[in-house]
């Protein structure tokens, strides 16, 4: 079986210890994680942006990397969204599509890849921290990732889990939303931080470094000192200090 | 309407929004009522136990009827003529303005009363009357305080969504000459005293319609204050212009979307009152018009029809769910969105039906395509994906952005090699020296200066995931752990369910 690490750009370039943790929790379970050095991005910028040539150019690093594994792993929600608009992209060019169709089954968020694929819900871990959850929006209402990240959290011991009131709500982030419509997104991140603030939470976790990005930017602009991580660094760390 | 379009001003979106975003009275009323609302409407799809399935089923009693458009059109007309019903069709705004217009000279017409259409909204149709000296009354509470502000709507069922009560409570006073308090039955009751004289004085009725039902030629109101009912029934002559979607085939259908809209719109089981009127009076009926006409309008509708990327936008109906659910409606209201129909349907909606991509396609961009709109809707229209559409559109018909362009042009040369992304990286890291102090940066100019007016951008580390891996395989590959055989087992299923054509659930 061979399963390959979708890293995604932004966590390459600014979040490594996020590809790590991934990679590091997987090897105690025999899985031996793969990291094929040709991809780069998933397009979705431009995608989003109505660039849809210049999104296949990157898309296509992608198709490759991924073609003749079995799982993708990938620790965004969004971002293995994207890969589900692949078919939609490659429409009219018949055997990229159908190595689209391809990716796009194989392709999984990273805790739907633990929960469903390896059937895993307990790793083992301690946390003893008040912790709530942000839900990205494209892997919960695109993907349907929902129980899998709060079935992983309820069996971390020490975790005490506080729900994030109007946790649905997106951050505000959006790509170049954040860039074009900076104010709206100013607008609607300020509103997360506050709801964020209201748990008294020490740690905020979600599934998708692009919004804890733009979460933690903004908390930290505040100097709310609360500490935000993906999910897989949370059960990693808790692995380590079991 | 004294002041024509009553947007917010400014030319763009972004402008428009800003001035919301400045106002704090909006902003807390639009909150607070999109928060119920949406509240009520969980509430209420709990309670129903099997939505999912009924927003699937109502997707596709929306899908064949507009699949076969024509057919239950025809249907509709033939059986409403036969009804006694006068039908026109109107192609564009003038036209649909136009034959009202006829009516009303016709019947010599000084006051029309109307209600619950947001397609004379969209034609402007009360500016209109007014010009040849009809007065139009807005009945729905929510309109007629709009009328009084001398705005638009800014809501598809709430009109004036974006008023607190105090400022709804001084407009009334205003209009009553003297001091109201500020209390919903206060108030409403002023307006419905006041109404009932429009009502008796009126020559003739205007309304839209929810539903118009094919296989008898019916069509239905949906309304929560009785007033609907009082324009269909006291006016000597009534009028409905509905768009040319309304159809539906059966009354059976009506089952499924009674029970969808309600819900969607205000967490409602049932509407109020709901409406059925097949043709005008007749001898043994108690009330009802002498006459009775239908405009079915396309004005830019039909432009959706075999479009596969925006057919489905003719499935909507109108239930105002996506706009409560929008957290950008909920910041900026719904006048920022600048044409008739605002939020997330508005969005796709206004610039499909102008096929006007290079004026109104900015609206497109006020959207983090967060998916909330699609999830909220109850036919299921995938808006998120339509809002990705039109962007495209703009782009390949050479609207776009010359310098968002280059941008993009950069962003594919550097993405399409993993070589020239790493060179990028390490470019990144020299570039940063000058702006990153303990891994963070804080400037506010060039394309940071929005991002950074309230957020703080983490800078790179110093290796990237890419630099590290080898390290890190051979560490991982020493110390890897046997895998459980019944992993083991689970993996291998799904890769052959796989070949088998299963996949694993996609959104
Ligand atoms: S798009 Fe859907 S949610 Fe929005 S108004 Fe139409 S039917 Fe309602």
């Amino acid at each position: 079986m061979k399963v390959s690490l979708f890293i995604t750009c932004l966590s390459d370039a600014i979040y490594p210890r996020v590809g790590e943790a991934m990679v590091r929790l997987l090897a105690n379970y025999g899985v031996k994680v793969e990291f094929p050095t040709v991809q780069t991005c998933c397009g979705q910028p431009a995608f989003n942006s109505g660039y849809w040539d210049e999104a296949r150019a990157t898309a296509k690093t992608i198709l490759e990397a991924f073609e003749d594994c079995d799982f993708v792993i990938s620790p965004s929600g969004s971002c293995t969204g994207m890969i589900h608009h692949y078919p939609k992209l490659f429409e009219n060019d018949a055997i990229m599509y159908e190595k689209a169709v391809k990716l796009q089954s194989k392709s999984y968020e990273f805790t739907q890849f633990l929960v469903q694929v390896l059937g895993v819900t307990d790793v083992g871990a301690t946390f003893p921290h008040k912790v709530t959850y942000h839900p990205s929006c494209h892997g919960s209402r695109l993907l349907g990732v929902k129980d899998e990240p709060l079935a992983l959290m309820s069996k971390v011991k020490g975790l005490e889990f506080v729900p994030l009131p109007f946790a649905e709500d997106c951050c505000g982030f959006g790509g170049t939303f954040a860039v074009k419509m900076s104010e709206i997104s100013g607008a609607m991140v300020s509103e997360k931080s506050d709801h964020v603030k209201e748990t008294e939470a020490e740690v905020l976790v979600g599934l998708d470094m692009a919004c804890l990005m733009n979460i933690a930017g903004n908390l930290r602009y505040r100097n709310e000192p609360v500490r935000v991580m993906h999910l897989a660094e949370l059960l990693y760390e808790g692995v380590k200090q079991a | 309407m004294s002041s024509g379009h009553g947007h917010s001003d400014g030319a763009t979106v972004k402008e428009r929004a800003d001035l919301a975003l400045n106002n704090d009275f909006l902003r807390k009323a639009v909150k607070f009522t999109t928060e119920r609302l949406k509240g009520g409407k969980l509430k209420a799809t709990e309670e129903h136990g099997n939505w999912e399935e009924w927003r699937e089923r109502g997707k596709q009693i929306r899908l064949h009827t507009i699949a076969h458009l024509d057919y239950y059109l025809n249907l509709f007309v033939d059986n409403a003529r036969a009804n006694g019903v006068h039908v026109h069709f109107a192609d564009t705004a003038e036209e649909a303005v136009h034959i009202s217009l006829s009516i009303a000279e016709r019947k010599q017409a000084k006051s029309v009363v109307k209600s619950k259409s947001m397609v004379t909204e969209e034609l402007h149709l009360n500016h209109a009357l007014e010009s040849i000296g009809v007065e139009a009354v807005e009945t729905d509470l929510g309109e007629y305080i709009i009328q009084l502000a001398g705005e638009t709507p800014s809501h598809i069922i709430i009109p004036a969504i974006h008023k607190n009560r105090y400022q709804i409570a001084d407009l009334l006073s205003e209009d009553a000459g003297e001091k109201l308090e500020p209390d919903t039955s206060i108030l409403a009751g002023y307006v419905r005293r006041k109404l009932r004289a429009k009502f008796l004085e009126a020559d003739i009725g205007m309304t839209g319609c929810n539903f118009a039902i094919a296989e008898t030629g019916s069509m239905v109101l949906f309304e929560n204050e009785g007033n609907a009912r009082m324009v269909t029934t006291v006016p000597k002559t009534q009028i409905t212009l509905m768009g040319m979607e309304r159809i539906i085939p059966s009354w059976a259908d009506l089952e499924v979307m009674a029970t969808l809209l309600p819900r969607s719109a205000t967490g409602q089981k049932l509407t109020v009152y709901m409406s059925g009127i097949t043709g005008p009076r007749r001898s043994a009926d108690a009330d009802g018009p002498d006459e009775m006409h239908i405009i079915i309008v396309d004005n830019g509708r039909s432009l959706q029809l075999g479009d596969p990327e925006f057919q489905e936008l003719l499935n909507c109906i109108r239930c105002g769910a996506c706009l409560n659910a929008c957290p950008v409606y909920r910041h900026i209201g719904g006048h920022a969105y600048g044409g008739t129909y605002s939020g997330p349907i508005g969005a796709v909606l206004t610039p499909s039906l102008q096929k006007n991509v290079a004026e109104w396609d900015d609206i497109a961009n006020a959207s983090s395509l967060c998916g909330a709109c699609y999830e909220a809707c109850p036919v299921k229209i995938p808006l998120h994906e339509m809002l990705i559409y039109l962007r495209r559109r703009k782009i390949e018909s050479g609207h776009g952005d010359k310098v968002e362009a280059i941008g993009m042009k950069g962003f594919a040369t550097v993405m399409s090699k993993s070589g020239r992304f790493k060179a990028a990286l390490k470019l990144g890291k020299l570039g940063q020296k000058l702006v990153a102090r303990n891994g963070e940066i804080r400037i506010k100019i060039g394309p940071l200066k929005g991002w950074n007016s309230v957020r703080v951008t983490p800078s790179l580390p110093k290796k990237s995931f890419r630099d590290q891996w080898g390290t890190m395989e051979a560490e991982i590959r020493n110390g890897l752990k046997e895998m459980d055989p019944d992993m083991k087992n689970r993996m291998e299923a799904i890769v052959k369910d796989r070949a088998n054509g299963g996949g694993h659930g996609h959104g």
